[in-house]
């Protein structure tokens, strides 16, 4: 294959990547700046997700677009609900102690990973795609539904940035993200919002494993990747910047697309792990954190 | 509150130790009274010999080859209860101890070290992937614990391992790509590009596919190797050279299905003849969404899944006993397909392991190394219930056993065998002699 089409194969597989780490990543992002808290188990609500999303399609049958309708409504619901179980029984048992929270989701993630194991079993289960067409470029072909991922992740990651910045909802989240302590005072239930913003971040990772498992079947390790993926683009986009997050997650994926094509998928991992290392020591704040005062 | 609780758990917990104990010391007094005291009970006196044989089952019940782990935990369990059900082995009866190893190396040489302190058990076995019995072995032959394993890769007849390993039920890599690779030329076509996982499990379809082609007038024109942790495949794509005739694949873990799908996408009904090794789609419904792409194409198969039309009694006494039906799946859920081409290893190695103790006259660690030895002595195996993929060759310098190997074709989302290759179609000289190492 020519150098141009290669290039633009390896482009669209690089979106793909960044749209779907987009809105992982904008979980974290929003869970850490909100309520400063470190989330090791993300990764396992994006696994939850992809798994609920093979229970609800392989309950509904028929057309395979009404089971990933379903499932794309109700997996991120359910997902949310665990959350905030979580949130409730164990974050807020310990006051959100930044260390504590650590050790507290490292647990809670091998406690989901093992029931889903019990639960699910070990197999990769198929999710079928709510659209199967292949678009054929003059050079190669490839699979529509992966667009359509692209489109759909745009549009979901457009919808949390309007929430968050033009309803009265975002502005309670950001109050509570910019002094909790003040936000208190006016009023603002902080306790509630943590809960919310925990299931929001939880659902965000559910939603993107929805989108994701009708290319990438859903598994019960799954979890793993994405949280460490979804670290590094927190890290290098800035903790708590949603714009950083989102133009760190296409610098990710699409140079994880292009170096994987060209050179190898083991280089690329090394260079996005040594972005990581150079943003924290010239840029700790990440690229588009603001420094904390 | 708590005091109540504590009434509640605790005296259950004491009531089973202390009744346990007591029915040992109970059954230890009767024994000892009987060998002493009345000479009418004189057979007590081999009770040691009589009590079970303890075998350590390294299972992958955790991890990337949980998939697996399920399967062959069944075939031994049904195994053992056939066993135990005919007398057990050597008159004693079978009882397995199971232990996770997570998939894991490291956690297997653990096991290993477990199964040989802790548990005291006469022989370990069943381990399958290749990195974690690259792992154990080690362990297993510094504590000069017997191990048998299930795995398939070349590691053992390489003569990489020692002289306390074995895999005397299922055929390795070498042997199976080496037999695969005339078919291959002459059916399919000489330019091959092979796509295989980038560790050592691949390495070896790499070195020893890439060979066996090349003996026959054969090309590999181009190598993909993927890295194991990978997702999405179309980006390696563009790498196939459109000269590539037969495209050759072994996938190994949660991504295949996506590879498949990707695969399809990618070439349309335009393709090349394609060549897979089944372990790409263990415990996976052939007729998976997606996975139509693979109509017509032809995989290898330790042991057909599908029972075909010319199936030996042993194959349905097997599958009778193991609970899977026609299709390979489970007779419970026929959505839950079996690792058929991996798991009947397990099967086989236990009636070796049985086998070896009888005719070892083995009664206790002390004779290991007689046990051995009876193991390294084995040749010809038939094809009978104890061994129902077939007749094999076993090979007592290289540690490993030599038998048939099977290509099918996928046709109506089915595998139908098309040819069955000899066993010397798979031999191969190598120096290995591990029965000139110390016990």
């Amino acid at each position: 294959m020519d150098f141009g089409p290669y290039l633009f194969l390896a482009v669209l597989e690089g979106t793909v990547t960044a749209a779907v780490l987009a809105l992982t990543a904008l979980g974290l992002s929003l869970v850490f700046g909100v309520m400063r808290i470190v989330n090791v188990a993300h990764g396992e609500f994006f696994m939850l997700g992809a798994v609920l999303a093979w229970w609800f399609s392989s309950m509904v049958s028929g057309s395979p677009a009404i089971g990933f309708l379903v499932a794309i409504v109700m997996a991120p619901l359910v997902v949310g609900a665990i959350a905030v179980l979580c949130e409730r029984t164990v974050l807020k048992r310990i006051n959100y102690d930044p260390e504590a929270t650590i050790v507290a989701t490292i647990g809670i993630l091998y406690i989901i990973q093992q029931l889903a194991l019990t639960f699910y079993g070990a197999d990769a289960r198929p999710v079928q795609a709510p659209v199967n067409f292949r678009v054929v470029f003059p050079w190669f072909g490839y699979s529509g539904y992966k667009l359509v991922v692209i489109a759909a992740s745009a549009v979901l990651l457009l919808a949390t940035w309007f929430v968050l910045t033009r309803t009265r909802f975002g502005l309670i989240m950001r109050a509570t993200q910019f002094d909790s302590e003040t936000a208190q005072a006016f009023a603002i239930p902080v306790d509630r919002v943590y809960a919310v913003v925990f299931a929001i971040g939880a659902m965000l990772a559910a939603t993107a494993a929805v989108l994701i498992v009708p290319i990438q079947q859903a598994h019960y390790l799954m979890g793993g990747d994405p949280l460490l993926l979804s670290f590094i683009v927190v890290i290098i986009g800035g903790l708590g910047s949603i714009f950083g997050t989102v133009v760190a997650a296409i610098i990710i994926g699409i140079s994880d697309g292009v170096i994987s094509v060209f050179f190898t998928p083991t280089l690329a991992k090394i260079l996005a792990t040594l972005l990581v290392a150079l943003v924290l020591v010239l840029r700790p704040q990440g690229l588009f954190g603001k420094t904390p005062r | 509150m708590a005091k109540s609780k504590k009434t509640l758990i605790t005296p259950k917990r004491d009531l089973i130790t202390r009744r346990s104990a007591l029915k040992g010391i109970a059954a230890a007094g009767a024994a000892a009274a009987a060998s002493t005291t009345a000479p009418g009970f004189v057979r007590y006196v081999q009770a040691q010999t009589s009590e079970p044989l303890k075998l350590g089952f390294q299972v992958h019940k955790t991890g990337i080859g949980a998939a697996y782990g399920r399967w062959y935990e069944r075939v031994v369990n049904a195994c053992v209860g056939e066993i135990n059900a005919n007398g057990g082995i050597a008159g004693r009866q079978v009882e397995i101890v199971s232990e996770d190893d997570g998939t894991d190396p490291k956690r297997g040489a653990e096991m290993i070290e477990k199964f040989a302190t802790q548990h005291g058990v006469d022989i370990a076995f069943g381990t399958l992937f290749s990195h974690v019995v690259m792992g154990s072995a080690p362990r297993a032959g510094e504590l000069k614990l017997p191990y048998y394993v299930v795995s398939e890769g070349y590691h053992v007849s390489s003569g990489a391992l020692n002289r306390y390993t074995f895999q005397p039920g299922i055929t390795d890599v070498r042997s199976q790509v080496s037999s695969m690779a005339p078919w291959v030329a002459d059916k399919l076509g000489k330019k091959v590009t092979m796509i295989y996982p980038d560790y050592a499990f691949g390495h070896d379809h790499r070195d020893y596919f890439s060979e066996a082609m090349k003996k026959q007038g054969g090309e590999i024109v181009e190598l993909i190797p993927i890295p194991p942790t990978e997702t999405s495949y179309t980006k390696y794509f563009p790498k196939i050279p459109s000269s590539t005739e037969v495209l050759y694949h072994v996938m190994v873990g949660p991504g295949v299905l996506t590879f498949v799908k990707e695969l399809g996408e990618h070439y349309g009904s335009n393709r090349p003849e394609i060549f897979g090794f089944i372990d790409s789609l263990e415990a996976v419904p052939i007729d998976s969404p997606g996975l139509e792409f693979l109509e017509g194409t032809y995989f290898w198969e330790g042991y057909p899944r599908y029972a075909q039309p010319d199936q030996t009694p042993y194959d349905k006494h097997y599958r009778e006993v193991v609970g899977v039906n026609d299709e390979g799946a489970s007779v419970n859920d026929p959505k839950d397909i079996s690792t058929y081409s991996h798991m009947f290893g397990c099967w086989e190695t236990l009636y070796i392991i049985k086998q070896a103790i009888e005719a070892s006259g083995y009664k206790g660690p002390k004779d290991k190394a007689a046990l051995i030895e009876a193991t390294e002595a084995i040749t010809d195996i038939p094809w009978d219930n104890q061994h129902p993929q077939g007749d094999k060759v076993f090979n007592g310098k290289m540690h490993q056993v030599f038998g048939h190997q099977n290509i099918s074709q996928v046709a109506n989302s089915k595998l139908d065998v098309v040819h069955r290759t000899s066993i010397e179609d798979g031999m191969y000289e190598n120096d290995t002699d591990y029965s000139k190492m110390p016990l």
